[in-house]
């Protein structure tokens, strides 16, 4: 067993961390946010010349990482800057998907992701899915050498920016079936997709997408048909990694944000820090982010075991981030007072991406029973 | 990171297995395993065969006669020996006096009783808290007046754990009443045999005899008793409280209390179906694996982290915070799981040689008494609550 990083993960996360403090600042931050895609361009450039879109593939997908520990050492920082780019969504979501299910001739689009010349998204949820990995009621249809897809896809984070959308549809079997699913690489202008996007509370941009008989050629068709799942689980498996450890930066900053605030605002004459009230409260906060940094990393090592293994740690990590994400945000808002409550201040755009971290792929109760549910198995 | 063990360390893991094989008595572990009461010969004897084989005295320095090991391989011998029913040993000689000793005491002192502690010659009890002095330990009023070479050693001490088998019991006394309490307070080693010590049983709330109030009226202690400076006492005890950390977290004995529940929730039945099959219990369930696999973690990297030295104190208040309240959620759940029979209760039946039919599981007969047993470990070796001001007065520095 090591519990100190790599060098060459050390050096990555110095390198983002100093980039998101030199070039990353709140304003910015706030009007990339508030743009028509929700990010940066600029921003998004400038990150895949430092190589970190790459760092989330592996070499043979021409990145130069793409492990467990990669994805956690960058959201880790991610989360921290408060970034918005669509690391997640291009990268670890429709990259992740595509690096598995995809051809020789399919995954060269890899390449233009990495550079960041294209964007990705994975439009898997639908409306009624909630965070079910394998409810697909899109369905797809075959049609001589084509495919017609039709149905909806529901919160597809920078779904409205992706210029090439990995749809998930049904081609055979129940609603809930992990068989029958399958993927397709769908071009964001082909004829009865309709995308609405839209911001989301945290800063970020998604998109409902409607599904009007899209049909597409072969040459969309990712991996064999109704065989998508396995890759489908494995990214969001990747994703929720991710998400994790970008919770566990925002923690650190919530943190330090809070120690700083009861060190140095004083009511009734003293700082607030010396009240026994807040310093038990704030001592539980400190002591459980260490549980939910020590969670991502099992998540993060645990990767590549069994399925099984792998899907017990994601779900430990996933649902310890969304129950102490909540307590970390709530007391930092509360020990605060009324200065968390403004928009200016900073520390409730930190609380509010916190919070929604576990609204995406699976919350606290979604994987509390999913973790039993891979328990069961086991045993 | 590498969260994989490695070649070395899964080797060290069977030999630690190895040993277990052969030297740990089933008489011994099958105690430990039903929730039946150990001996006093128990533990001397598990004591003596760790002693033998180099593994008593897993923190101490390698040139006092300790292992030398590391945090990881401190892990997998205690879980390891977890697992296999081994009694926990003793702690106040072994992990609480001998690193005083190690860091303060005088060569003679070294000299003379790290050996004794390792062959077992002295059983050494702890006299910190006193009736008024509780998580205010600094209020102690036991006073110990210099006269001559002696000191005259006049108070009471309280929650001695395993005072009535001891021989020494190592003291927080008052030498001053000057300035600061934490200022007049200094570390002495008083033998239990002096007279003018009692000691009398405390019963506890289940019903067990495990802890002790030792009066001292009068007693006489040679000077050289005393560990380091006059009135540095409080240095000491502070050290004391915060060096040992390895085990505080008790990842080994939570991993097999969460064993044990999850073969009681396979037992048990709700409905004709394993109670385990419940969503309600399974998440309860759930929810303790996750923090308790997290903490694991959590306490290797904290225990191996560069830094770790420096942050003591922060540090070993979380693992204590956390690995206690871990502990309490297992015994709390297994008492839970198992319905009505949580409720017989007869003593005898966790007294080794019980030979009358159980009432309901085989299993059911501690785990109430573990239960209640267990609610003081949130309160001893400093409070939950005295831990939180630890950790935000060391993190907020105020």
């Amino acid at each position: 067993m090591d519990f100190n990083h790599t060098e060459d993960r050390v050096m990555l996360k110095d390198m983002v961390s100093r980039f998101l403090a030199d070039n990353y600042p709140l304003e910015e931050r706030h009007k990339a946010a508030e743009s028509s895609e929700g990010f940066s361009r600029e921003k998004w450039q400038a990150f895949a010349e430092l190589g970190l879109i790459g760092a989330l593939f592996s070499e043979e997908h021409g990145g130069f990482g793409g492990a467990g520990f990669d994805i956690s050492v960058l959201f880790e920082e991610l989360g921290r800057g408060l970034a918005v780019e669509p690391f997640l969504a291009s990268a670890v979501l429709g990259g992740g998907a595509l690096a598995q299910l995809g051809d020789q001739e399919q995954t060269k689009l890899i390449a233009d992701v990495i550079a960041g010349d294209k964007l990705l998204a994975l439009a898997h949820g639908e409306p009624d899915s909630r965070y079910d990995y394998s409810h697909v009621e899109t369905t797809a249809t075959a049609d001589g050498n084509d495919w017609v897809l039709s149905g909806r896809k529901a919160v597809v984070l920078n779904g409205d920016s992706a210029d090439q959308i990995i749809v998930t549809a049904r081609n055979s079997g129940q609603s809930w079936d992990e068989d029958g699913i399958t993927a397709f690489l769908v071009p964001s202008d082909t004829d009865g997709l309709d995308v609405r996007g839209y911001p989301t509370i945290d800063g970020l941009h998604a998109a409902e997408i409607n599904l009007k008989t899209v049909r597409v050629g072969s040459e969309a068709l990712l991996g064999e048909p109704g065989k998508a799942y396995p890759a489908i689980e494995t990214a969001i498996a990747r994703a929720n990694v991710a998400l994790a450890s970008e919770a566990v930066g925002l923690m650190d900053i919530c943190r330090d944000m809070t120690l700083e605030y009861l060190r140095t605002r004083k009511q009734f004459g003293v700082p607030i820090g010396k009240f026994q009230a807040l310093q038990h409260r704030m001592a539980t906060v400190l002591t459980e982010i260490e549980q939910a940094r020590s969670a991502a990393i099992n998540a993060a090592g645990r990767l590549e075991l069994t399925r099984n293994e792998r899907e017990k740690a994601v779900s430990s990590a996933k649902a310890l981030a969304g129950q102490i994400g909540r307590l970390v945000a709530e007391e930092a808002i509360q020990m605060h007072g009324g200065i968390a409550m403004t928009w200016e201040y900073g520390l409730g755009h930190y609380a509010k991406r916190l919070i929604m971290i576990d609204h995406q792929f699976g919350d606290v109760d979604f994987h509390t029973a999913r973790f039993v549910e891979f328990s069961r198995q086991a045993a | 990171m590498d969260l994989n063990y490695s070649d070395e360390e899964l080797a060290f893991r069977n030999e630690v297995r190895a040993f277990l094989n052969a030297e740990l008595p089933s008489s011994i572990s099958n105690k430990v395993k039903t929730g039946k009461r150990l001996s006093k010969d128990d533990m001397d004897r598990w004591h003596a065969t760790l002693n033998a084989r180099g593994w008593l005295a897993e923190s101490w320095p390698v040139e006092y006669g300790g292992t030398g090991w590391d945090a990881v391989q401190q892990q997998i011998f205690d879980e390891e020996t977890c697992a296999a029913g081994a009694p926990r040993t003793v702690p106040f000689g072994l992990k609480m006096l001998a690193p005083v000793l190690i860091k303060y005491g005088s060569e003679e002192q070294k000299e003379h009783y790290l050996p004794r502690i390792l062959d077992g010659s002295d059983w050494w009890c702890q006299g910190y808290s006193e009736p008024g002095a509780g998580s205010d330990l600094a209020s102690l009023k036991t006073r110990a007046v210099r006269d001559g070479d002696h000191y005259v050693v006049n108070g009471q001490k309280t929650w001695t754990t395993l005072g009535q088998y001891a021989n020494k019991i190592f003291c927080l006394v008052r030498t001053s009443t000057e300035g600061k309490p934490q200022e007049g307070i200094s570390f002495l080693l008083i033998d239990m045999d002096m007279p003018g010590v009692t000691v009398r049983p405390i019963v506890l709330l289940e019903g067990t005899h495990e802890v002790n109030e030792v009066f001292f009226d009068d007693v006489r202690v040679p000077v050289e008793n005393l560990v380091g400076e006059e009135n540095k006492g409080w240095t000491y005890a502070k050290y004391l409280l915060t060096h040992e950390r390895t085990n505080i977290a008790n990842v080994g004995a939570n991993k097999v209390s969460l064993e044990h529940l999850k073969h009681v929730g396979t037992q048990q039945k709700m409905r004709g179906r394993p109670l385990i099959e419940d969503p309600v219990f399974a998440a309860r369930l759930a929810r303790i694996e996750m923090e308790l696999d997290a903490m694991a973690t959590t306490n290797l990297r904290l225990l191996s982290s560069p830094d770790s030295e420096a942050n003591a104190g922060p540090m070993s208040s979380m693992l204590k915070i956390k690995g206690t309240e871990i502990r309490q959620a297992l015994n709390d759940l297994t008492r839970r799981a198992l319905g009505p029979y949580a409720m017989p209760f007869v003593s005898e039946a966790l007294d080794a040689g019980y030979n009358e039919e159980p009432i309901g599981p085989d299993y059911a007969a501690p785990v109430s008494k573990e239960y209640f047993n267990n609610r003081k470990i949130t309160i001893y070796g400093g409070s939950n609550e005295i831990q939180r001001g630890i950790i935000s007065k060391m993190m907020m520095g105020l």
